[in-house]
């Protein structure tokens, strides 16, 4: 079958329409807690310009933007605070974990550090480094892109397929203990003197 | 470091030469002053009133818990600084529970309200006459004292302890 098709006009399917506005248009929210978010603010800056990929329009209101990066690790007091504008983000959103810490706890691996931020919200992109290059973090929103466009649809659904598989993976069965009984006090040496 | 030796005929008057002692830490050369806990707000006060130290630079805490040689709990530390000849005192009491409460040094220094607050925070030791003695790290709801040497290292789950949100739920 030939169309013929007049000038400026093309054809398309309307999610790879959708996606592809979406995906050059990221306007990223950023959650920068630590180092990581020195570099965040470098991806930004005019040396290494995120604003190539679309992606520069940093909004510090969750209201207005659809990609966290989350710069740095994530203290279990600041969680709460994570995960509400986390939700205060309208869809469709994504979410970069920049670093070590954001994505594991790095080496913090202490009381207060939460042990990787996937374990409590979605996460879509994961950079390694402590902390990442500039470089590293334009890779992932340049792969981010590719994910948008393979897999977005106007109305979201693979957004559900993602939570299917999400739920499955065995960091659900974390111990949510808040209180253990302490041990036994030990003994303190009395020989000598401070 | 040197601290100006009127201080401590100063306070061999007033306290007498038995209730304190003085010693000089091998490492940093810091003076030290230790004194009894329950008369640690005297020794401020007197510190700061007769001696010049008005500046009251820090108040930390120390836990001797499996520390080799110790005999107290705990190590309750003001250091106090002479802004006019910039002479740097610290002065030390030891603390063991069950009582674990000293008089707050606020009547004193209104800055000390943050540092006790962290004190109480880390490690349980409450300040009498505190105008506000809340936790100032941790979240208000946080069960135990982080920089106790018997708590854990990596928690007792708090960090785990928060509902995940799925994609649905944004």
């Amino acid at each position: 079958m030939e169309l013929e098709l007049p000038e400026n006009v093309f054809l398309s399917q309307i999610d790879k329409l959708a996606s592809w506005v979406r995906k050059n248009s990221l306007w990223p929210m950023p959650f920068a807690t630590a180092c990581c978010g020195i570099e965040l603010m470098a991806t930004g800056a005019s040396k290494h310009d995120i604003a190539r990929f679309g992606a520069e329009v940093f909004r510090f209101t969750p209201r207005q933007c659809d990609l966290m990066i989350v710069a740095g690790r994530v203290t279990m007091k600041m969680l709460p605070v994570l995960q509400r504008i986390w939700q205060q983000m309208p869809e469709p959103k994504w979410c970069i974990s920049m670093g070590a810490c954001a994505s594991t706890g790095g080496v913090f691996d202490t009381y207060s550090v939460v042990q990787g931020i996937d374990r409590f919200i979605p996460v879509d992109m994961y950079v390694p480094g402590c902390p990442p290059r500039p470089e590293q973090l334009i890779q992932a929103v340049m792969d981010l892109q590719i994910k948008i466009q393979k897999e977005g649809t106007l109305f979201g659904s693979e957004f559900e397929k993602k939570a299917r598989q999400e739920s499955k993976r065995a960091l659900l069965q974390l111990e949510t203990v808040t209180q253990t009984p302490r041990p036994a006090a030990l003994p303190i040496v009395t020989n000598t003197t401070v | 470091m040197q601290v100006a030796p009127q201080v401590f005929e100063k306070l061999a008057s007033r306290f007498g030469a038995q209730d304190w002692s003085k010693s000089e830490s091998p490492k940093s050369g810091n003076i030290r002053v230790i004194v009894p806990a329950a008369k640690v707000f005297d020794y401020l006060k007197f510190l700061k009133e007769e001696c010049g130290f008005d500046f009251l630079a820090d108040i930390t805490a120390i836990d001797y818990l499996y520390y080799r040689g110790a005999r107290d709990r705990f190590g309750l530390v003001y250091t106090l600084v002479n802004l006019a000849n910039n002479d740097r005192l610290v002065v030390k009491c030891f603390l063991n529970e069950p009582d674990l409460t000293v008089p707050s040094a606020w009547p004193l220094w209104k800055g000390s309200n943050w540092m006790e607050r962290e004190v109480f925070d880390m490690f349980g030791i409450r300040f009498d006459g505190h105008p506000d003695l809340r936790r100032i790290l941790c979240p208000q709801e946080f069960v135990g004292n982080p920089l106790r040497k018997d708590y854990p290292l990596r928690g007792r789950g708090e960090r785990h302890n928060f509902q995940r949100l799925e994609r649905q739920q944004g």
